[in-house]
């Protein structure tokens, strides 16, 4: 680990000071002191932002609100979030484990960088660490990377499983800058990697996310997180599907769907969403859905797997959420 | 630049000046001689670290000394009652729940953890909720049935 300063915020005007000049915020730190030992992040100075009082969580109307700085342990246990969303509870929980659930913020979920081994190979070349170095996974082992939203300069996926159940819910996000508030989908946080795969989020210099809303919907009570990985727990997706279904007497009226693992931001899958309205909630009608997820799709060496997983595990979790058997 | 950091460890107040880099993990293991706490992977995956801070599983790895001023740390070392194991403690030997013994501080240290959330109430939801705590050896079924045996006691 390179030498740092550690400054302590006390109030959002000092941590925002402190960001203009070039800080780097931490909360958690289970993301950026991993990559600080690593050598991978270098940064001079960090802004400690936990006395910050982000850490709310809270029912508005049926909204969801959740302070930047609340834990992942404490978000998935609360009764508002477990009785409003359902699918964020059960996405936190499938993330991660419990010693980083207690530690890791809400902010920094959404923030964590990809976890593409080369990234964090020193002696591999990578985009997303030297801008134009070149990418060592799209001829290397990929068999965990995207198959979506790729560019021929990066194939990471993004790890966030929250960020997922976040953006097939259409939940918002608020911002604080040294230009003010601001506030936007959690689905535009994300880019595409494209030709700089380096920037990864839409955050302006000091920006510092404060809140998430999730609004409520029809559709939230049957909400389902089902993540596919290498072992049961305490692993990071091959393919997750986050769904939240209304129906009503028999018929399908809304339907909000997102994949994890098999894009370079979390990915919702609106043609699927689209061809559920007005149908029976069945396999047949599931796998039509799924059908539609596919489109442009473009796997790896490694990962054509991920092509047949994401159409099954979008029908598995069709299946759960709809309590079809 | 060194930070002054006020930690409680076990129940003794410490007034330590830090360097910003220095992990808990190393705080606890160098500056302390507390050498219950494991080293394992140093990267947040092993759980081998695991301590309670102001009552939490977490990983010390991770935590950086200096952004933990003024919090409470449990550490395997202050588990016991003198010479009196903890019952979790008692129950890793009872029902072997190692074998070389090197995760085990993070285990029991985990298990505490995941039996005060209440996270213990059957074998499927305690392997679920330890499964941040690696056993190379393979100790599973031993670590399962010792938290499964001591939260049946906490309740009992």
């Amino acid at each position: 680990m390179i030498p740092f300063r550690l400054q302590k915020a006390r109030t959002e005007s000092d941590a925002i000071a402190a960001g203009r000049t070039g800080g780097r915020y931490v909360a958690g730190g289970t993301t950026l002191v991993d990559l600080m030992r690593e050598e991978v992040e270098r940064p001079e100075h960090l802004i400690d932002i936990n006395a910050l009082p982000l850490r709310g969580i809270r029912a508005e109307g049926n909204d969801l609100v959740i302070g930047a700085l609340a834990r992942m342990a404490d978000v998935a246990a609360h009764p508002e979030t477990v009785r409003l969303q359902p699918l964020v509870a059960e996405a936190l929980i499938e993330g991660a484990s419990p010693q980083l659930r207690n530690m890791a913020s809400i902010g920094g979920n959404l923030l964590q960088r990809v976890r593409c081994p080369y990234f964090r190979m020193l002696d591999a070349v990578c985009n997303k660490r030297t801008p134009g170095s070149g990418c060592s996974a799209i001829d290397g082992i990929n068999a965990g990377h995207a198959i979506l939203g790729t560019s021929n300069h990066c194939v990471a996926t993004h790890p966030s499983d929250l960020a997922v159940a976040l953006v097939a819910l259409g939940a918002t996000m608020r911002v604080r800058g040294p230009e003010g508030e601001r506030g936007f989908p959690v689905e535009d946080l994300y880019r595409l990697p494209g030709d700089t795969p380096h920037i990864e989020h839409t955050l302006g210099p000091a920006e510092l996310i404060v809140e998430v809303r999730v609004p409520a919907g029809a559709y939230a009570r049957r909400g389902r997180y089902l993540k596919v990985r290498d072992r049961a727990s305490y692993e990071f997706a091959l393919v997750s599907i986050a769904v939240a279904l209304d129906i009503d007497r028999g018929v399908i009226r809304a339907a909000r769907l997102a994949a994890g693992g098999v894009g370079t931001r979390p990915w919702r899958m609106r043609a699927s969403e689209d061809a559920l309205i007005g149908k029976t909630p069945d396999r047949t009608a599931f796998q039509l859905a799924a059908e539609h997820a596919l489109h442009g799709a473009r796997p790896l060496s490694g990962n054509h797997y991920k092509v047949d997983l994401l159409a099954r595990t979008m029908v598995r979790a069709l299946e759960m959420a709809g309590d079809v058997v | 630049m060194l930070s002054t950091v006020q930690l409680t460890v076990n129940g003794q107040a410490h007034t330590l000046e830090l360097d910003p880099r220095q992990s808990l993990l190393d705080v606890l293991r160098e500056t302390l001689g507390l050498t219950g706490t494991k080293k394992g992977c140093n990267q947040g995956a092993c759980g081998a670290c695991t301590v309670l801070i102001d009552g939490k599983r977490m990983l010390s790895c991770l935590a950086l000394g200096a952004m933990h001023d003024r919090a409470s740390i449990t550490t395997i070392e202050g588990v016991a009652q003198g010479e009196r194991l903890h019952p979790l403690q008692a129950a890793f030997i009872e029902h072997e729940g190692f074998q070389c013994g090197y995760c085990t501080p993070g285990q029991i240290m985990s298990g505490l953890g995941c039996i005060a959330e209440g996270h213990a109430r059957s074998p499927d939801e305690i392997r679920f909720w330890m499964s941040g705590n690696i056993c190379r050896c393979g100790a599973y079924p031993g670590v399962v049935a010792a938290i499964a045996d001591a939260a049946g006691r906490n309740q009992g």
